[in-house]
């Protein structure tokens, strides 16, 4: 502890380029904490769903729609307990930067086949009544500050024209995962307006018994092969999969860019630590003729590399997590975002390391120096 | 048994393939309690010598006994102990570190011993008044004048209470008022506190003031 006036001295010997490192050190770990969260999140939407349930869709691609006679024929078909059908809407409220999703589902069976998905019962029984009536996230409520009964305006892009919905439902999701930013209204009042062009995007199926459920799937596929939109059936976890699919292989991109961004701002606070210890080289040299010891001195380095490395790496992690917890502008993408504690745990480990490797060159600098060399140019 | 003893010291600097002798069997001893001037031209081998009795170096064969060490026989970790045990450094540009007080300053060798930090403070604080600056312990070196930096830089040197005190040019950097004022201080210290002193020194003036002066001149010694 004598020595730690010293280090803390030395920190603060160039304020500004002390507060440049950190700050420095601290965006990087405030990128590492988003697209880690980004990475942890989306394996998690690829276990959202329940092993219960299938998913039904045109083989062709999931933006292909399903002819609506199939309703029928799947909640018929042997081991499927109910069935439901699901439309993208792909509307705009207000502002298209504010995305968020929308789904025309069937009102009479959907919430009940997602137990997971809470709706007060009241509300539920509204909104089924009501043919203009939405059932909205709790988070989607909170982030445009819309109320119960509000009717709200959303700009058609698949489907021209402005709608107006009456907000009769608030659901909480039981599972992060699943999120609390989606918009939910009658399948029948899209299909009415749009001149009945509206189709059934997929379905969703509920098994009797979920050991059957490859089996049923390879039914429902056979059943369709040689219609005119054969489909794909498969878990809704898998189906979940898919859909993150669609936007390319965004993990891949994610940890390409995001690495290589990382390790450059880091590299930079590595070369400033470095360069900050060997200006101190004369420095170095009085101290050891003072009685330091070489490796005091090179602890010193590292130890002051340590604070650096750490104190950043943590306002960075913690920032991101403050930030993302208190307004999610991530939310409508990535239900469930938020940063883990594991990673800012992990964070936390890389910037020891970070610390240790900008701090191991100077500190063996300082063992190693000639204090007669050193001393013949500081006098 | 004299403090210091050099017996037989050989050394040669190389630079870029060519070899510089420094010394060559040279000899000398400081008795305790001297206050001794080395003076001589520049590259004779003055801060060499000042380095090896600091063990900061070592000779190519001979021997160093300072307090009855043979330091050309010590690794560098005890010769660091060494020297923050038996050896006050006092230098030319006073090299104090600048983002430390006075105080801290002087501190300094006191963080490699034992003692507590109210007797660190003690200690800091007789040091200070040793050289007349308690009242500016808080002030960081670029608040005091370059005469008030050396006298910090002497209690930084006296405070562990060495055996040996080596002065590099102590007063190569300051004015006249300010180098007699060191001077006087230095010989406080041999007079009044007993310290031995080494003083390496071009001013004639300022070797003057101690007891004798080595001349040193193509290897050796001439007193």
């Amino acid at each position: 502890m004598k020595y730690a006036r010293l280090v803390l001295s030395n920190l603060m010997r160039s304020k500004r380029r002390t507060l440049l490192t950190l700050a420095s050190v601290a965006v990087a770990f405030f990128l590492f904490a988003t697209l880690a969260s980004v990475l942890t999140t989306l394996a998690s939407v690829t276990e959202t769903g329940s092993e219960s349930r299938l998913a039904t869709r045109n083989a062709i691609g999931i933006t292909f729609d399903m002819p609506q006679s199939y309703h029928q024929r799947l909640r018929g078909t042997p081991g499927v307990r109910e069935a439901t059908h699901v439309s993208w809407f792909g509307g705009v409220y207000v502002d298209p930067k504010d995305f968020f999703a929308q789904f025309a589902i069937d009102p009479t069976v959907y919430f009940d086949m997602y137990p997971e998905v809470l709706v007060p019962e009241d509300q539920l029984r509204a909104f089924r009544e009501e043919r203009t009536a939405a059932i909205v996230g709790r988070k989607l409520m909170e982030k445009f500050g819309w109320r119960l009964d509000q009717t709200v305006t959303l700009q058609g892009t698949i489907y021209p024209g402005d709608w107006d919905f009456t907000i009769r439902g608030v659901y909480e999701a039981e599972d992060p995962s699943f999120g609390e930013e989606t918009f939910y209204f009658h399948f029948d009042y899209l299909y009415e307006l749009s001149s009945q062009t509206a189709r059934h995007g997929w379905y969703i199926l509920e098994l009797e018994d979920p050991d059957q459920a490859g089996a049923i799937s390879a039914r429902i596929d056979a059943m369709f092969e040689n219609s005119t939109a054969p489909t794909k059936t498969e878990t809704e976890r898998a189906f979940q999969a898919g859909f993150v699919t669609m936007w390319g292989n965004v993990g891949f991109l994610v940890r390409a860019i995001g690495t290589a961004v990382f390790f450059a701002i880091l590299l930079i606070a590595a070369n400033t630590m470095m360069m900050a210890a060997r200006e101190r080289t004369g420095e170095v040299a009085v101290l050891k003729t003072l009685g330091f010891r070489d490796g005091q001195l090179a602890s010193f380095v590292i130890v002051e590399a340590l604070l650096i490395s750490l104190l950043g790496g943590l306002v960075g992690l913690l920032g991101a997590k403050l930030v993302f917890e208190s307004a999610d502008p991530l939310a409508s993408f990535l239900p469930g975002f938020s940063v883990a504690m594991g990673t800012i745990g992990v964070g936390l480990a890389i910037a020891a390391l970070l610390g240790l490797v900008a701090g191991a060159v100077p500190a063996w600098q300082s063992a190693r120096l000639s204090v007669v060399e050193a001393l013949r140019h500081v006098g | 048994m004299a403090l210091v003893e050099v017996h037989d010291v050989y050394k040669t600097y190389h630079k870029d393939s060519r070899g510089v002798q420094v010394f060559a069997g040279v000899n000398l001893e400081i008795e305790r309690g001297e206050y001794l001037a080395l003076m001589g031209p520049s590259g004779s081998g003055k801060s060499t010598l000042l380095n090896m009795l600091a063990g900061l170096d070592k000779p190519d064969s001979g021997t160093v006994v300072v307090e009855g060490v043979d330091l050309t026989r010590l690794k560098a970790r005890q010769l660091a102990d060494f020297r923050a045990n038996n050896i006050g450094f006092i230098f030319q540009f006073y090299n104090l570190l600048p983002v430390l007080t006075a105080a801290q300053n002087v501190e300094l060798p006191l963080l490699l011993t034992s003692l507590s930090k109210s007797d660190r403070n003690e200690r800091v604080r007789i040091a200070l008044g040793v050289v007349g600056l308690v009242d500016r312990s808080d002030h960081f070196p670029r608040q005091l004048s370059g005469g008030e930096q050396q006298r910090v830089g002497i209690a930084r040197a006296i405070v562990s209470d060495p055996t040996l005190i080596l002065a590099d040019e102590p007063t190569g950097d300051l004015d006249a008022k300010s180098a007699d004022e060191i001077l006087a201080l230095l010989g406080e210290l041999n007079k009044e506190h007993g310290k031995t002193i080494l003083m390496v020194t071009h001013d004639a003036h300022a070797a003057e003031t101690a007891h004798d002066t080595i001349h040193l001149d193509k290897g050796v010694f001439h007193r």
